[in-house]
């Protein structure tokens, strides 16, 4: 894997009067219900320790009040740590003083938002160029500069207007345009597309990974959709109450949910569109039947192994050389949903 | 012990005189050892509302007329509102108020700018910090209430009768207004923007000029226009210790029962207000105009 851009090392956020105190409540083990109940403090993050590769999209999935929100903004410590590490480059962002943090975050690190938080009276032009400003660039050179990045996300044309003139979707586009401009290797997203509707968040998703073929960013993105996390990770960490429950890439986590949450979370997963042949296959190097390129999808080869009527496939890399054998049965198996665990308890 | 019940138990008639007379005499020994200089302190400010006062009087009124269009016009970019105020300036004149309207007009804008020039930063400084917050808002609360007579006593006694203590009068009651609402404004700005300006490293000036005060600006905008009209409702008051203007015929036609005289200026202290209500409000509303505009789908 690809050398760690950031390193979040035993991550602590605890929200409430005394976090110093409760911090080592927390390390002796109390749970996120106790802690609040007997005293009133409510655990963000526990323990959290992730490595971020460079130049990947890592999406941090979980839902509301897991704390994927608290702990994208300690990349760059738009909230203070109770404890713990944030290693960009090998430096800790938790160690820099003001002005080190006000340089990271104009020169290392860009943020895309939610809910877009555009500036509402200056033009769409002039928002694109607002990071670049805040650099100290001169408006005009800033408005030229950040010109080629509207165009990428596809809004030529609309410099003059005002963000409360666009629709969300397009919005949003000059929000990730302002991110992209500054030139920032490392992209925050904070579930950037979670407030578009379907259709639109599809589209920015494919902007999304076009861009991504071509800058190579360290991208985080949070989300709270599995599909989305899905189409666009090249790497999950699932969250929950404020800790990791599973890391891994999106075959990984299709194929072996590490406990029955996540089992429960892909269970309406279509596994047919997201699971690759790659995953399943076994080594082999001489297969007789019908080649599928490694990267193929399991309901495509099923369609193909059912037309031919052959029980078996070759998968071949992308020279054309077979790599390794994938099976009927194989492919069928890998439809089914994983078991649960036996007692069939459910996650609460 | 009936007595006790029914008879307050004060203080002494004896202690209470000498408390006041400490008191008093301990004002009157400051102001006579500092009333020089605090008067010295004053002196430029005098100047420009003096200087301003002339310039108005002596520009021909032709140019005034036409500069009270203009910018009622630039301002609220309504031509119907640019007429009426040069029509209603054309009648205070036609009636004899002319000067008098003139020195009000010079009042009222060096008492709007002071009030501006002290209350925003004031109102900055607020939002900043609650513990700041919490100090300034009942001084506010005691500006806006006190009894202006009882103000002016110390304001008089310090620097005399004159433009100066009226002007300190019309700013100390006017300025609330701006401060608060300046530090309402900024208090209210959307904290998502904010933590964006965050996120790109803006340091405390850009976040301020660049965002904070440019998102409360509708609200700086009320206070400015709340300040003009609380500076309006002053004029009268202000005449009573020698500011001239429109307040001193009000003043002369209470203690002459000169029903007329009274209306006619009272008129024209209503009309300036509702001139300037209207031009100050279309123009902050011509600010924002961006921010609902909703054309595209």
């Amino acid at each position: 894997m690809a050398k760690a851009k950031i390193k979040i090392k035993n991550l602590y956020k605890i929200f409430g009067n005394k976090p110093d105190q409760a911090i080592a409540l927390v390390r002796q083990g109390i749970s996120k219900q106790e802690l609040l109940d007997e005293h009133k403090h409510v655990l963000g993050l526990s323990n959290i320790n992730i490595d971020i590769p460079a130049k990947r999209i890592h999406v941090i999935m979980g839902l509301s009040g897991s704390g994927k929100s608290t702990l994208i903004r300690h990349i760059n410590r738009l909230i203070e740590p109770t404890d713990g590490q944030v290693i960009v480059d090998g430096d800790d962002v938790m160690e820099m003083s003001s002005d080190q943090l006000i340089q990271f975050r104009r020169f290392t690190a860009s943020m895309v938002f939610q809910k877009f938080a555009l500036l509402p009276h200056r033009t769409v032009a002039q928002n694109a160029a607002y990071g670049l400003t805040i650099q100290g660039i001169n408006e005009r050179e800033a408005v030229e500069r950040s010109q080629r990045w509207l165009e990428r996300v596809g809004l030529g044309g609309f410099e003059k207007h005002f963000p409360a003139q666009l629709s969300g979707g397009m919005q949003q586009r000059v929000g990730l345009a302002r991110a992209l401009a500054t030139d920032a290797e490392i992209l925050l997203m904070d579930e950037a597309f979670s407030a578009l509707d379907p259709l639109i968040r599809n589209d920015m998703q494919g902007i999304l990974l076009d861009l991504q073929k071509e800058l190579h960013k360290t991208i985080v993105f949070i989300t709270h959709d599995l599909d989305e996390a899905l189409r666009i990770g090249d790497q999950i960490s699932i969250l929950r109450d404020g800790a990791v429950i599973q890391d891994g890439d999106p075959q990984d986590i299709i194929m072996r949910p590490a406990d029955d949450y996540i089992a429960d979370f892909i269970k309406d997963i279509n596994r047919g569109r997201v699971i690759k042949v790659s995953t399943l296959m076994s080594k082999a190097s001489r297969v007789a039947g019908p080649k599928f390129e490694s990267t193929a999808l399991l309901e495509d080869v099923l369609t193909v192994l059912n037309q031919s009527e052959t029980e078996s496939g070759a998968v071949v890399d992308d020279k054309g050389k077979v790599v390794g054998k994938i099976t009927m049965k194989d492919a069928i198996k890998a439809m089914a949903r994983p078991q649960r665990a036996e007692t069939g308890t459910r996650y609460k | 012990m009936l007595e006790f019940l029914t008879e307050f138990p004060d203080m002494s008639r004896r202690d209470l005189r000498d408390f006041k007379l400490a008191i008093d005499g301990a004002f009157r020994d400051f102001s006579r050892a500092n009333g020089e200089a605090i008067e010295g302190f004053f002196d430029p400010l005098l100047w420009f509302l003096i200087w301003l006062e002339k310039l108005l009087v002596a520009t021909p009124w032709p140019f005034i007329l036409i500069i009270v269009a203009g910018l009622a016009y630039l301002g609220s970019r309504s031509w119907k509102l640019a007429i009426g105020s040069m029509l209603s300036f054309a009648l205070i004149g036609y009636f004899g108020m002319w000067e008098d309207t003139m020195s009000t007009i010079a009042l009222i804008s060096v008492a709007t700018l002071l009030c501006v020039a002290i209350g925003m930063p004031l109102g900055i400084w607020m939002a900043k910090s609650d513990r700041v917050q919490s100090v300034i808002t009942p001084i506010l609360d005691v500006m806006q209430t006190i009894p202006i007579f009882v103000y002016l006593l110390p304001v008089l006694m310090l620097l005399g009768i004159g433009k100066v203590p009226g002007l300190i009068a019309v700013c100390v009651y006017a300025m609330p207004p701006m401060v608060r609402l300046t530090n309402l404004g900024i208090r209210l700005v959307d904290k998502d923007v904010l933590e964006a300006a965050n996120a790109f490293g803006a340091n405390d000036k850009q976040k301020l000029f660049g965002v904070q005060i440019p998102l409360a600006l509708p609200n700086i905008f009320a206070g400015i226009n709340q300040t003009i009209m609380m500076a309006l409702a002053m004029v009268v008051i202000a005449s009573m210790i020698g500011v001239r203007g429109l307040g001193i015929p009000v003043l002369q036609a209470i203690q002459n029962q000169y029903l007329a005289l009274g209306f006619m200026n009272g008129l024209a202290i209503v009309g300036l207000a509702i001139i300037f209500d209207r031009v100050s409000q279309k123009y902050g509303k011509r600010l924002q105009e961006h921010r609902g505009g909703h054309d595209h789908g």
